[in-house]
């Protein structure tokens, strides 16, 4: 739960590869023992800024810390951190029991039962080679790995390829439960944001190499609202505000506005028979980044500071 | 079960709220944990925490150090009070604005509550019998 204590401080962080900006000077902290949803289109450079996190990757330029140490071949860091990838390579002869004997000899919290309860759980085949199991085995090598390792840092980059809506529940139980008794910092990054979005207590949007949002969800819940009905009297009612995205169909118009609403805002939209309808996270998230992208002059070049801020407020 | 687009932890106090409204958590009787609140709503324990610290807030609950959260004396009473007050903006407000669509007024729609309220009365005496 958010303690205010920074584990992760990033300062002006740029990675470039040749022609193309990856990260883009972000600047973020990551408080500690919170669940954090990294979030973003691919390509944005979510898997650039945890590889670079875990020292797995070498930033063009720019500062990070991690528990207050700089994690380059620094042992006292890198133990305490795990990072499950998406693309985890394992050597080709590998049986899961190898990959599993090896996180316990890195990772100090490992827990040898709760890893044999996961094994059970998502039915992983123990005896075939690891090159030989499913896309949806293979990410459960990497959850088991990440959630049974209980590193004070994890790292979860789209840990859910090949899964299916059973075990990708039972991923979401056990981690809220094994957080719930060992409370940990969590980065999840995700496309399926609705599927997340009551697991994790902040939101971090990154988008084409830029940190756009990093707040708490319930925050987020609340400044957006979609407005629907007469096409006139929604203008009027959102004339002033911030749209971030507007839908027509015949007469009728609905419309996204930025803001909360006060009391005198719902009193004025109900008078004037207009509806108000809740705008989910990922609703929210895809069009905060649509709206940067169609008010940036530059489809794929940086996005200038005055727009994207106002992306944001 | 929770809806998108509101702060998820004042749905879960909105929860307990309706549960120590409607009875079925006594003044004095304990109130969920965090994480048990957490695991059966599948959310975030913090934003179950902070659901349990706004009615702590409100003297909703309150704390017995080591043991966990109990409902308030006179909770109910007072939630009761809370939410009659809003009543009339949450319920009446809405449903003027739609009967005004449909060319009902007033007298119209006090007539028609008169009418379902008798019609939901025999039901229940139905059920009783």
């Amino acid at each position: 739960m958010t303690t205010g204590t920074p584990v992760i401080e990033v300062q002006h962080l740029t990675k470039r590869y040749r022609d193309t900006l990856a990260v883009d000077d972000v600047s973020f902290t990551i408080e500690k023992d919170t669940i954090y949803g990294l979030l973003g289109r691919n390509g944005a450079g979510k898997t650039t800024v945890m590889s670079i996190l875990t020292a797995q990757n070498f930033a063009t330029s720019g500062d990070v810390r991690v528990f207050g140490m700089h994690p380059y071949e620094n042992a006292k860091v890198l133990s305490r951190m795990c990072f499950v990838r998406e693309s985890q390579k394992y050597p080709d002869d590998a049986l899961p029991r190898h990959a599993f004997a090896s996180a316990r000899l890195f990772f100090p919290n490992w827990d040898q039962e709760f890893a044999e309860r996961l094994i059970d759980e998502f039915q992983l085949p123990m005896k075939r080679r690891i090159k030989k199991l499913s896309r949806g085995q293979l990410s459960a090598v990497g959850v088991i790995i990440g959630l049974a390792a209980r590193a004070e840092i994890t790292f979860f980059d789209e840990p859910y390829l090949g899964l299916d809506a059973v075990a990708r529940q039972i991923f979401y139980d056990r981690l809220l439960e094994d957080y719930a008794e060992h409370p940990r910092t969590v980065i999840l990054s995700s496309h399926l944001i609705d599927e997340v979005s009551n697991l994790i207590e902040r939101v971090l949007v990154i988008d084409r190499g830029r940190i756009v949002m990093n707040e708490s969800t319930d925050a987020v819940r609340d400044r957006a609202a979609n407005i629907v009905g007469d096409a006139r009297a929604v203008d009027a009612f959102v004339a002033g505000r911030e749209v971030i995205h507007r839908e027509t169909l015949g007469t009728v118009a609905s419309v996204t506005v930025l803001g909360r609403l006060t009391a005198d805002d719902r009193a004025q939209l109900a008078a004037a028979g207009l509806d108000v309808a809740p705008v989910s996270l990922q609703q929210l998230i895809v069009r905060t980044t649509q709206h940067a992208a169609e008010s940036s002059p530059a489809a794929s070049g940086t996005i200038p500071a005055d727009i994207d801020e106002g992306a944001l407020r | 079960m929770i809806d998108e687009g509101r702060a998820l932890f004042l749905q879960i106090a909105e929860r307990l709220e309706d549960q120590i409204i409607d009875g079925t958590l006594p003044e004095e009787a304990q109130a969920p944990s965090t994480n048990e609140l957490a695991a059966f709503y599948r959310i975030n324990p913090a934003t179950a925490a902070k659901g349990i610290a706004m009615l702590v807030d409100k003297d909703v609950l309150y704390k017995r150090r080591g043991i966990g959260m109990f409902v308030a004396p006179g909770a109910r009473e007072r939630l009761l009070g809370e939410r009659r007050a809003a009543f009339a903006d949450r319920y009446v407000d809405p449903l003027l604005v739609e009967a005004r669509k449909l060319g009902l007024d007033a007298d119209d729609l006090a007539l028609l509550i008169r009418d379902r309220a008798s019609a939901h009365g025999a039901v229940t005496e139905g059920n009783a019998r």
